[in-house]
């Protein structure tokens, strides 16, 4: 393969990698924070908030990588 | 009833507002040809033609109903006050920034609460103020000086929400797709930041916090990876901003340019399903994104005033008996 292909090639794979992390990390958030409401209901505005907040950090991260691959792909 | 036919109204118009967007990067360029997907022939490419549309440009382009296309070339100014580097020409991006400015002042002037109980539009704005206020400043500044820093949040807050909310329209762009327009909003977050932990600490604490209270001999080290800490933090603000916007927009485009590339017409209510979908994500995201950077910027204030009454141990008691009664 020449170089040009392995570049969109790792693009592709970086992407896909980047949002495996970034399910996987969210995914495991929302499944602590739902157990956290089952467990106490009226925490549940509290958990809500801290939820949204670490999952846009969590995004964020993700988002720099697909960013890069972007720029991969495009250059 | 009415509630179906106001989400059917509100389907129809994001599907209309996906055609616009399709109209914007489809007929006007595959016109002179059908794209190809790298652009082999010499021929604008879908990345071309997607990215041409995201980034920032020397002109405004409408559609005009009459079936032609408009063109605004908006003054260029390369080289302002003699300097080489610096090039303040008038771009697209700039431009709807201070549409979206323009818009956050109206909306305040005309909609404002002309008395201790809002009525109409008045509700919305003060209950946005107090979320603003109540959720984001006081609990990450603490209640001593939330007041203080609230109207720059507040600011801070309803300039992203207007930025964000005007690329969903067809036909404008989003200016904080912009990575200079972040920067400048992360820029300002830094500046108060770091103005908040002077007012607090004094600059003599300020620049304790940089060594981060080693022994001296370890310094050298210590200060440039702090230094390196206390930008990451803006950057970081800054590029998450821009990722999530510009990546909305470019789903979508290429949601549609699915339709060109594969040159079929068969494969256009899949391709437009979805781009409704992340149509309505990218609204959800705007808001949220908004809501992101200013929670953030309220907790690094937090953190830089929490770190100055940190720093000065023997003056915390008196500042915060002093605080209390006050309040």
């Amino acid at each position: 393969m020449n170089n040009i292909a392995l570049g969109y090639l790792s693009a592709g794979i970086g992407a896909g990698l980047a949002v495996m992390g970034a399910g996987l990390g969210i995914g495991r958030l929302a499944g602590d924070a739902l157990s956290g409401v089952s467990r106490q209901p009226s925490a549940g505005g509290d958990i809500r908030t801290t939820m949204i907040i670490a999952a846009a950090l969590i995004e964020g991260v993700c988002l720099f990588a697909e960013v890069i691959c972007i720029i991969l792909a495009t250059k | 009833m009415k509630r179906l036919l106001l989400i059917g109204l509100g389907l129809s118009l994001m599907v209309g507002a996906v055609a616009a967007h399709a109209d914007e990067s489809g007929p006007s360029r595959a016109t002179a040809g059908a794209e190809n997907a790298k652009g082999e022939k010499g021929e604008p490419s879908v990345s071309d033609v997607i990215f041409g549309h995201v980034s920032d440009e020397h002109e405004m382009e409408f559609q005009s109903p009459f079936g032609g296309e408009v063109k605004i070339d908006l003054p260029r100014i390369p080289h302002a006050f003699g300097i080489e580097w610096l090039d303040l020409s008038i771009t697209k991006h700039t431009v709807w920034m201070w549409v979206a400015a323009i818009l956050v002042v109206l909306i305040f002037a005309l909609g404002r609460p002309r008395s201790i109980t809002p009525s109409g539009f008045g509700i919305v704005l003060e209950t946005l103020v107090l979320f603003v206020r109540d959720e984001i400043a006081k609990p990450t500044i603490g209640d001593t000086d939330y007041k203080r820093y609230t109207p720059y949040l507040c600011s801070a807050f309803f300039f992203i929400l207007v930025c964000n909310l005007l690329g969903v329209i067809p036909y404008t762009a989003t200016p904080t797709g912009n990575i200079s327009v972040t920067a400048g909003l992360a820029l300002f977050t830094f500046i108060v930041t770091q103005a908040a932990t002077i007012r607090v600490a004094g600059v003599g604490g300020w620049l304790a916090h940089l060594t981060g209270g080693v022994h001296w001999a370890l310094w050298p080290i210590m200060i440039p990876i702090e230094i390196m800490g206390l930008f990451a933090k803006p950057f970081a603000l800054a590029l998450r901003l821009f990722a999530n916007m510009i990546a909305g927009h470019i789903v979508i485009f290429y949601l549609l340019a699915l339709i060109f590339i594969f040159r079929s017409v068969l494969i256009a209510p899949a391709s437009v399903f979805l781009a409704v979908c992340i149509y309505m994500l990218e609204i959800f995201v705007a808001l949220l994104q908004a809501y992101v950077f200013t929670m953030l910027s309220a907790v690094f204030i937090g953190l830089g005033v929490a770190s100055g009454h940190h720093g000065h141990d023997e003056h915390s008691d008196q500042g915060e008996h002093e605080a209390k009664p006050a309040h």
